[in-house]
């Protein structure tokens, strides 16, 4: 198909399904040529495995991260149960003291980010100075150390405060840890959307890369939020599942028996690159950053629009930066936490922008497995989305097995499914009506 | 690791070994690092927020209180440890 004049026109060179290739000719509104943006490289540190082969692994054997809480006494809370990081060595990737100036959040992504750069074979000290930036989201950024400052104020008072409070809570340290860290002085900075916060870093990472203001962007999401207040507070919003007793079964998404989502931790960092500076360089292009839509509800702080209506729109917008129709996309990753509402509105949405295309396409939760990493969920989940294209294969819904009626599209239950991928989008929504959605394409060399 | 020269104070109570390793630990170095003549900033590659923490630290543990001007003249470990030496504990160590 082609939008001539609408963005990009899109042409498949063959309509075998086994063959298919993509061949995207980019031109934009006036006729010049688009800046394509390559995924050359992804790290990731998840509670269902660290590094890209661990994380597949769990995505396509169906494995749950999910398990009782470790990181703190959760004896006493009506959710008990989170998806958390086990092992995390972080002396592997900082010195000492730099792991101790940082909140975990800060920790998780450092590590991710060098995973990333490893991954992508770019060099940013060999480079210009401008040439690379960092855009790093986080949602709540370093709880662990506000609650704990706090108590100390309470306790011993504001003598006692950590010179490093500052640093250690604030949400943009992560991008600029990064850039300290891996020698990256392009623009730097945090997008906060809740939990969409990473699918907008890199959805706007990669406008910075075409506009022309970087080479390349290392952007993602870290968070680590399995702390008491932060616990405590989502328990309080009545969000959370209370399945204590089955921690693998307890984030269900489009189950009817699903009651509510499961917070996870994690960081997982991509490398986006000028399509053609990655290919003069040889590097291994995992997939095309194809654009992200972007929108609000417009109608609750932490309720989402029961028709979804902003999450179509973000939908269609993305389909339509890409020059794609709902006939492209072979593949969506839902946002689906697992709540009741959540689900629901999504799968409407859904709907409202595929069309009919919508009941014949596989569509998967893997924060069924993951369970939800509130501003590191959109990167870790366009990851599985690079992984399904790049390997043909559909990550599963885990422990959907009785599909809520109302959500009647195909959720690909509980086992992994080969399947041609050229085009997939990712959906992340957050807190305050926020919605993004991220397209990803197939590359053929 | 050498013994420190002291001058004017009671070394029964203070034992240099260990605020070496509590100073290392702040840092993030070798506690043999942590010698009299070593600056602080160029040599162990303390910045000011370290610097605090690591007051902070030793405030805790020799209970004393590092006013803020006597701050900008450690600028050696030396320079702290005369000053422990010279502020007995205000309560036990």
């Amino acid at each position: 198909m082609s939008r001539n004049g609408q963005g990009y026109s899109f042409s498949r060179a063959d309509a075998s399904p086994h063959i298919l290739s993509v061949r995207l000719l980019i031109v934009s509104e006036n006729g010049q040529a688009r800046v394509r943006v390559a995924i050359t490289g992804m790290g990731m540190v998840t509670p269902i495995g660290t590094g890209i082969e661990a994380v597949w692994d769990s995505l396509t054997k169906g494995r749950s991260g999910i398990g009782t809480i470790t990181q703190f006494d959760a004896s006493e809370y009506p959710t008990r149960i989170a998806g958390e990081v086990h092992d995390f060595k972080p002396e592997l990737y900082m010195d000492r003291k730099t792991a101790r100036h940082v909140a975990r959040y800060c920790r998780l992504g450092l590590a991710a980010a060098r995973m990333a750069l490893a991954d992508s074979g770019l060099k940013p000290e060999e480079m210009g100075p401008d040439d690379v930036g960092v855009v790093v989201s986080s949602g709540a950024g370093g709880m662990e150390e506000i609650e704990r400052g706090h108590q100390v104020l309470i306790d011993r008072g504001i003598s006692r405060i950590s010179p490093f409070m500052v640093p250690m809570m604030i949400t943009d340290i992560a991008a600029g840890l990064i850039a300290i860290e891996l020698r990256c002085g392009g623009p730097n900075y945090a997008v906060v959307s809740a939990c969409a916060s990473s699918g907008h870093a890199l959805g706007d990472a990669a406008e910075v890369i075409r506009r022309g203001d970087a080479v390349a962007m290392i952007a993602g999401g870290a968070e680590a939020p399995i702390t008491p207040l932060l616990m405590g507070a989502f328990c309080q919003l009545g969000a959370m599942s209370k399945r204590n007793d089955d921690p693998p079964g307890a984030s269900r998404p489009f189950d009817l028996n699903r009651d509510g989502f499961i917070m996870g931790e994690g960081s997982v960092i991509m490398v986006l690159e000028e399509m053609e500076h990655a290919r003069a360089r040889g590097a291994r292009i995992w997939a095309e950053l194809l654009g992200c839509g972007s929108t609000a509800d417009m109608y609750h702080f932490t309720a989402p629009d029961p028709l979804g209506q902003g999450a179509a729109r973000a939908m269609r917008a993305v389909m339509r930066k890409a020059g794609i129709g709902p006939e492209d996309v072979d593949y969506i990753n839902a946002h689906g936490t697992s709540t009741g509402l959540g689900d629901l509105a999504e799968t409407l949405a859904i709907k409202q922008a595929l069309g009919a295309r919508a009941s014949q396409i596989p569509i998967s939760s893997t924060k069924s497995m993951s369970g939800h990493l509130l501003g590191a969920a959109g990167a870790l989940e366009a990851a599985a989305c690079v992984l399904a294209i790049a390997r043909d294969v559909v990550p599963p819904t885990i422990n959907l097995e009785h599909p809520d009626p109302d959500c009647d599209l195909d959720y690909v239950p509980n086992v992994a499914r080969p399947a041609r991928i050229d085009i997939a989008l990712s959906n992340s929504f957050g807190f305050g009506g926020h919605n993004a959605c991220l397209a990803l394409g197939r590359v053929v060399a | 690791m050498s013994e420190p020269s002291t001058n004017d104070a009671d070394q029964s109570t203070l034992d240099f070994a260990e605020m070496q390793k509590l100073a290392a630990d702040i840092l993030g170095v070798d506690p043999d690092q942590v010698q009299l003549d070593v600056s602080f900033a160029k040599d162990l590659a303390a910045d000011s927020l370290d610097i605090v923490e690591l007051i902070m630290a030793i405030e805790d543990r020799y209970h004393v209180s590092l006013p803020e001007e006597e701050l900008e003249h450690m600028k050696k470990v030396g320079d702290l440890w005369t000053f422990l030496l010279a502020h007995p504990a205000t309560a036990d160590g």
